[in-house]
């Protein structure tokens, strides 16, 4: 079965137009004055995973649509007694969802859902494959503070192998000619991320990534994801954490993303955190018009 | 003798001419029309059309179709014992018999483990219903556990033609070493699936390009070539010592081989039909019907393996047929069982790619199927139409076209990824021990 019109299962098979279609209508959202676009409708949570920022965001996006939202996680559901994605699939739709967010840690999770019920699946988030909704509200936070995507230079620093949020952020960004720079160690910014999309390169050296820069988006070095990996920590501040100093290297307006969490210390530290450049909150407030388009769009009430 | 020929004989037809068909026999070179008499079981005489006298009981007629020596396939799952719900040896063998395959080799990894005696007995038992002829591979240690050999003596006298851990591989050297120094001394193959396991933890596909934009770890082709080329060094040192490589899937094991061959150590491979047909590439929205171990590879190793196959260097193609239940595939990827079924669609992948696409000698590719495997595990009598030897015979139509339908499939599964391909090349009879099983 194909997935249901209104499913966004990733960002690499949406065409550019319905990105800029989606940011569109993104701006003509706001949670401060709701609209009962999915007025009555049931948005079914799935969260097979941790998560703060998509889960809350995706229910008060849900809520400020009119829509009533139900969270199922893996911990004190069914899931935990051993039923399969697709079983538990089956029975949120029989118990009357009519969209479906997931997140869950297997890459690929949403297109088994999406391929066997019959209501639109939004990926929230699905293992090191990618994050769809993420790359949106960035995309839309890099809009409103650098007009146009043209001409543009992001660097991405630390834990790209194992960060869905790169992967679909290269997708986007390259849809749109971005100049996108991956930087890291081999075994966090392997050589081979450079065939993820046109435009993409990989570099060791924080300079050469920061150089020019137009907006630079740091990456949490996931340790619970790390299995068998040598990652010398220190050695990763020294080469790569993100400081003050570091920071003078792009351009002037150089604006700081981070998809959260942070850690404060490693990846980046508490001046870069907070200060001016940072548009870290910003982005998180970003995400709720974000993810009440993504949730319009859906139901086809995107209009 | 197998059961199902002991099965077989009493109500076997006495005489079976095959007439007007093309002869394909590789072993003896013979590439021409030909009739072909089977009696008793076994191949009484070949020759030009028209010159065997005297009646038969039965005729079939072949012409346009070619007559080759009984498939012979050196790796399936039967499941039995302990998992018929994926497959059991009726099913399983039905499925050879539509296939071609009138022998196959039955991979130990059960539920148990076969590494005894009776559990080689209890497959050889008519209640199984095997329809060809069925060869236990027997587990190379106790369980497969990987620490203790097995008895390899006892194990062969009983019948099984080689030993396996398939699906845990020897990782330990010494074992391994032991393995083949055993198995050296009782001229007993031992059959490795090449995985260095610590490298590939919680992976699922071949780590390239494509593993990487889709967010799922990935198995290099070093874990699979690090164990090949410990296990030929050690074949290449011990005397007498037998090494066959399964289902070689990458360019870098395939150098070992190559190595090791011109060595003259004794050591033999088979390649799959989905590794010389599809790549990594192929796979699309986590399609688990496309999640095999070993995984599918890399352009530039299925185009190495297509060179192997013409230069004569591959010894057998074998299927891998692993069969799984729908609830066991149609899960997350990542979490999905390894395995595709693979017996009815060898011979019609076999004549597309190779034989038309690569222009691969028919005669080549019926040896992949026939000759190739049986000097594998030495099976005497099979792999070609002699004079006495065992009547097991294939026959197909090469130009046939048809559809394959995974839902027809006489397996109990349906975890294959050509559901729906269009086929050009059909089995048309299968016979074992001179009976034709196939179409039953």
């Amino acid at each position: 079965m194909n997935p249901a019109r209104g499913s966004l299962l990733g960002i690499e098979h949406l065409e550019a137009a319905e990105i800029l279609r989606l940011l569109k209508f993104a701006r003509r959202m706001n949670p401060d004055k709701p609209r009962p676009l999915l007025k009555g409708r049931r948005v079914l949570l799935l969260f097979y995973e941790a998560s703060t920022r998509t889960r809350s965001s995706f229910e008060i996006a849900a809520k400020s649509l009119g829509a009533h939202t139900v969270l199922i996680q893996a911990i004190g559901s069914s899931i935990e007694k051993g039923e399969s994605l697709l079983d538990t699939g089956y029975t949120v739709r029989a118990v009357g969802a009519d969209i479906i967010v997931i997140r869950h840690p297997n890459a690929g999770a949403p297109y088994l859902m999406a391929q066997h019920i019959d209501v639109p699946v939004i990926n929230a988030g699905d293992g090191l494959h990618e994050h769809p909704s993420q790359a949106l509200l960035d995309a839309y936070t890099i809009l409103r503070n650098k007009k146009t995507f043209k001409g543009l230079q992001v660097a991405i620093v630390g834990d790209i192998f194992h960060s869905r949020v790169a992967r679909s952020a290269c997708h986007l960004l390259s849809k749109f000619g971005v100049k996108i720079i991956l930087c890291g160690p081999p075994e966090l910014a392997p050589d081979i991320a450079s065939t993820l999309a046109p435009g993409v390169r990989v570099t060791r050296h924080i300079e050469d990534a920061l150089r020019g820069t137009d907006v630079v988006m740091l990456l949490r070095v996931q340790k619970e994801r790390l299995a068998g990996m040598k990652i010398d920590l220190p050695d990763y501040i020294a080469r790569y954490q993100m400081t003050p100093g570091r920071l003078k290297m792009a351009k002037k307006d150089t604006i700081v993303m981070h998809p959260g969490p942070i850690i404060r210390g490693l990846e980046l530290t508490s001046e870069v955190a907070d200060g001016a450049q940072a548009r870290i909150l910003e982005e998180v407030r970003n995400g709720v018009p974000t993810r009440m388009a993504i949730l319009a769009r859906a139901l086809g009430r995107m209009r | 003798m197998t059961s199902s020929e002991k099965n077989r004989n009493h109500r076997l037809s006495a005489s079976l001419l095959i007439k007007g068909g093309h002869l394909i026999d590789p072993a003896v070179r013979i590439d021409a029309p030909m009739d072909v008499l089977l009696k008793h079981g076994r191949v009484a005489e070949v020759a030009v059309p028209g010159k065997i006298k005297g009646g038969a009981d039965e005729k079939f007629d072949a012409r346009g179709l070619v007559v080759a020596p009984g498939f012979i396939d050196l790796h399936v799952h039967l499941r039995e014992p302990g998992q018929a719900y994926k497959e059991t040896i009726a099913t399983g063998t039905a499925a050879a018999a539509a296939g071609g395959f009138t022998t196959v080799c039955t991979m130990p990894n059960t539920a148990p483990v076969v590494d005894s005696v009776e559990w080689i007995e209890w497959l050889r038992e008519p209640e199984r219903g095997a329809v060809v002829n069925v060869f236990s591979i027997a587990a190379a240690t106790r369980a497969s556990k990987g620490a203790i050999l097995s008895d390899f003596r006892a194990l062969q006298a009983a019948g099984a033609i080689a030993v396996t851990d398939d699906g845990k591989p020897i990782l330990d050297d010494g074992i391994m070493r032991e393995a083949l120094v055993l198995g050296g001394e009782l001229n007993f193959p031992v059959v490795q699936h090449a995985e260095d396991t610590r490298m590939t933890e919680n992976c699922s596909m071949h780590a390239g390009a494509r593993s990487f934009r889709l967010g799922l770890r990935g198995m290099t082709a070093a874990a699979e070539a690090s164990i090949v080329e410990r296990d030929v060094q050690l074949a290449t040192q011990i005397p007498n010592a037998r090494l066959h490589v399964a289902h070689l899937s990458t360019a870098d094991a395939l150098k070992s081989v190559r190595r090791g061959k011109r060595a003259k150590a004794r050591v033999t491979f088979e390649v799959t039909p989905h590794h010389f047909t599809l790549t990594d590439e192929d796979m699309r929205d986590y399609d688990s019907n496309f999640k095999m171990n070993p995984p599918l590879r890399s352009a530039s190793d299925r185009e190495a393996i297509l060179v192997a196959l013409a230069d004569g260097s591959v010894d057998a193609i074998a299927t891998d047929h692993a069969p799984h239940a729908a609830h066991e595939k149609e899960m997350e990827f990542e979490r999905a069982a390894f395995g595709i079924t693979g017996l009815e669609t060898a011979l019609a992948l076999a004549l597309s790619r190779l034989h038309r696409e690569k222009r691969i000698p028919l005669t080549r590719v019926v040896e992949l199927f026939t000759a190739g495997p049986a000097r594998c595990f030495d099976l005497r009598g099979r792999g070609s139409l002699a004079r006495d030897a065992i009547a097991d015979v294939t026959i197909f139509d090469p130009k046939k076209k048809w559809t394959f339908e995974a839902r027809q499939s006489l397996s109990k599964s349906r975890n294959t990824p050509f559901d729906g391909w269009q086929m050009t090349g059909k089995v048309i009879a299968t016979i074992v021990g001179g009976k034709i099983v196939y179409p039953g």
